[in-house]
């Protein structure tokens, strides 16, 4: 069909990228299993292959997708092609997995467990970088991604209220902890957010101080540098002897819960490691501030405040933006590991399931981490093109 | 207006101004010419404190300016910054505006005068206040630069190089608006220039600078008719008649065999460029090239001989 295409939208040739994305699809799909059933949470699994874990409507509707999208994807289709077939066929892996829990899971079966297995996670890892690389190729503005990524969350969410995803093990696992996955979420959320926000509110004040003395300056980035190659497990582990004095001789701090374990020592080494890249991030910014500029500022008779609020710091914003990017999608991942010394957080899934050897619990743990540090990685991404936007080459 | 007394400026040990003493008076415009690093640029910055003098003092009516504070001082002193220093992420109309804005104006008046500036240099108000800097043409960034030093109506303009990037037509153009400006508010301005030219035409008096010291400060005719020293004579030979003629010799046959410092100049350059280039490069002879062949050299004394052959 692909031969009777307008010019335009298919020109002909193979597209390298589409095509590798194609052949990692197909060879999911055909060669490895789909989805996994296990008669409870900690036995051993069963593959089973697309065609025997999925309802035959299902399996041709899956097909037909398929065989029609990989085409698009692998010869030289115009990138709104592209982005639609691997838009679908992403869609279509996601019902797929509802849809084969639903046909597989016996009626009334409480303790039957069925999951994704490696053929379903490679064809949807590889739909989703196909989807990023359609997107890549049309360039939509900063607005546009913000609101594609609202609607994903949102049709996700509604997925999720509707129940369609129930009969998935991660959800099972959900179902037995809802009470406290709620809990969870908003300790690893507040945990990544606030440690960030504190790292903003004392590293660009204190690089704004430090830069202009060279001695300061390097001093502030080799202390903070030190602080970035602690492993963060040493770190934690560091930080409990001197918070666990802290809370028992300071009057009133362990009031505020401040202690040797819980949220404390997981907030501070988040703290710790976003100080760095934020401070770095803020000195580099500023430094690219061109000199012609500054000098037309000092020209103009602005005072060294005003310099610094109307010049420099708006001219270093989108530098300083990325910084903070960075350390938001890391704090999110590193957050984690507050599960380990009692902060709370998805972590606590995570170590538990390993505990447990319950692979599906650490998914509940792992799989929100995740999309939340992808959600916050795309949203700065279009926060930091939003305050370039000014700056930026633009004629009317 | 502004009276400089023995102003030195030391920069790592090396003397870039040194001991200048120079009066402008007030509604005049002196404009200042001399070789690239001569201290141009560091002269007019110690007038608006951007440079500390390392000796003498300097006077802005009467006041020393060092007890004022600096960014007071400089708010009543329009300065066009070589190569313009727009801020690229204001609007044309926020970055004229910024000085008014530092002295509260209202916005009303903000904005009139804005336009009035924009349309000064002929440049459509609507079509351009909300652009950036980025989507100008370089000769437009310039004349925005401009802009914004008159734009709070400042009794004292420094300038450096500022129609540097403009063409002959709009440069002619903006040499006469700015003259008109300073007519009509009797602005006190120092312009440093490359183009002798512009220095005659629009300076009350010229100031010549070389390695930093004033060698000569004049009106143009005194200059003309009494250069102090050959170096100022042969800076203003680019202007005079003689020099016009050899705009249409060329050097090739002039050349010499010999050797030369520095790049060289292709066969075919005329008579008058070869001559500025041996002046502004302080080259004493030049090496002359054709299609990448050195042919020999020409020496600035046979440059320069043309010139008194009519
Ligand atoms: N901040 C500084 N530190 C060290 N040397 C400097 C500094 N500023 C200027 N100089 C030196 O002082 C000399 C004079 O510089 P200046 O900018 O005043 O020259 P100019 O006459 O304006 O030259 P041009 O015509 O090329 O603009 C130059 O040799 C320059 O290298
Ligand atoms: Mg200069």
């Amino acid at each position: 069909m692909g031969g009777h295409s307008a010019t335009g939208l298919l020109r002909p040739g193979v597209d390298p990228l589409g095509s590798a994305f194609a052949a990692l699809l197909g060879l999911s799909l055909l060669a490895l299993p789909l989805m996994t059933t296990r008669p409870n949470r900690i036995a051993a699994g069963t593959g089973l292959t697309a065609w025997s874990a999925l309802p035959s409507g299902a399996v041709l509707l899956l097909g037909g997708v398929v065989a029609l999208g990989l085409p698009l994807l692998a010869l030289r289709a115009a990138p709104p092609l592209r982005l639609a077939a691997a838009a679908a066929i992403l869609l279509l892996l996601g019902l797929s997995a509802g849809w084969a829990a639903d046909h597989l899971t016996l009626p009334g079966d409480r303790y039957g467990r069925v999951s994704p297995d490696a053929g379903w996670w490679l064809a949807f890892a590889t739909a989703a970088l196909a989807v990023g690389d359609g997107l890549a190729r049309l360039r939509p503005g900063p607005i546009l991604r913000i609101a594609l990524l609202a609607l994903l969350v949102g049709a996700t969410g509604l997925a999720l209220r509707t129940g369609f995803w129930n009969n998935l093990s991660v959800l099972r696992e959900y179902a037995s902890r809802s009470d406290t996955f709620g809990r969870e979420l908003r300790t690893h959320a507040v945990l990544a957010l606030t440690s960030v926000a504190a790292a903003a509110a004392l590293g660009i004040p204190a690089a704004i101080l430090a830069r202009p003395v060279p001695a300061l300056r390097t001093g502030l980035l080799a202390t903070l540098n030190v602080v970035q190659t602690i492993p963060s497990m040493a770190l934690f582990g560091m930080l409990i002897a001197p918070l666990a004095w802290i809370g028992r001789a300071v009057p009133g701090a362990a009031a505020l819960g401040i202690a040797g374990i819980g949220a404390a020592p997981a907030f501070v080494a988040l703290l710790a490691y976003a100080l760095l890249p934020v401070a770095a991030a803020t000195v580099a910014g500023l430094d690219a501030v061109p000199w012609p500029v500054r000098d037309a500022a000092r020209g103009v008779g602005m005072t060294a405040r005003q310099r610094l609020l109307q010049v420099e710091l708006p001219l270093a914003l989108p530098a300083i933006l990325t910084g903070i990017r960075i350390v938001l999608v890391q704090n999110i991942g590193l957050a984690v590991i507050a599960g380990l010394v009692g902060g709370g957080g998805l972590g606590v899934f995570v170590f538990q399931g390993i505990s447990q050897n319950a692979g599906d619990l650490v998914l509940l743990g792992a799989l929100p981490t995740v999309a939340m540090a992808t959600g916050a990685a795309v949203l700065l991404d279009a926060v930091v093109d939003l305050s370039r936007g000014r700056a930026a080459e633009r004629v009317p | 207006m502004i009276d400089l007394a023995q102003v030195s400026r030391v920069f790592e040990g090396r003397t870039v101004v040194a001991d200048v003493t120079l009066r402008v008076e007030a509604g005049t415009i002196l404009t200042v010419v001399g070789t690239s690093g001569s201290g141009k640029t560091t002269l007019l910055r110690m007038i608006n404190r951007l440079i500390e003098p390392s000796t003498g003092t300097i006077q802005i009516a009467g006041r020393d300016i060092r007890d004022v504070p600096p960014h007071l001082l400089r708010r009543g002193i329009g300065y066009a910054i070589q190569g313009h220093g727009l801020f690229p992420h204001r609007t044309v109309a926020e970055n004229i505006a910024v000085v008014p804005k530092l002295l509260d104006w209202d916005r009303g008046r903000i904005a009139a005068r804005v336009d009035e500036l924009l349309s000064l240099f002929n440049l459509d108000p609507a079509a351009y206040r909300d652009r950036l800097p980025a989507a100008l043409s370089g000769g437009e960034q310039q004349r925005i630069g401009v802009a914004r030093a008159l734009a709070a109506e400042p009794p004292i303009l420094l300038m450096d190089e500022p129609f540097g990037a403009l063409d002959p037509i709009i440069r002619g153009r903006a040499q006469e608006d700015l003259r008109t400006i300073q007519q009509r508010y009797n602005t006190t301005i120092v312009l440093v220039t490359h183009d002798m030219d512009e220095a005659l035409h629009l300076g009350h008096r010229i100031a010549v600078m070389d390695a930093g010291r004033l060698v000569q400060e004049a009106p143009p005719a005194d200059l003309l008719g009494a250069p102090a020293t050959a170096f100022v004579g042969t800076l203003l030979g680019s202007g005079d008649r003689a020099f016009q003629l050899m705009a249409l010799r060329v050097v090739d046959d002039l050349v010499e065999p010999g050797p030369a410092p520095g790049p060289p100049i292709p066969a075919g350059t005329s008579v008058r460029a070869a001559l500025a280039e041996s002046l502004w490069s302080r080259r004493p002879a030049l090496p002359v090239s054709r299609d990448g062949v050195i042919l020999g050299r020409v020496t600035r004394a046979a440059l320069e001989a043309q010139g008194g052959r009519p």
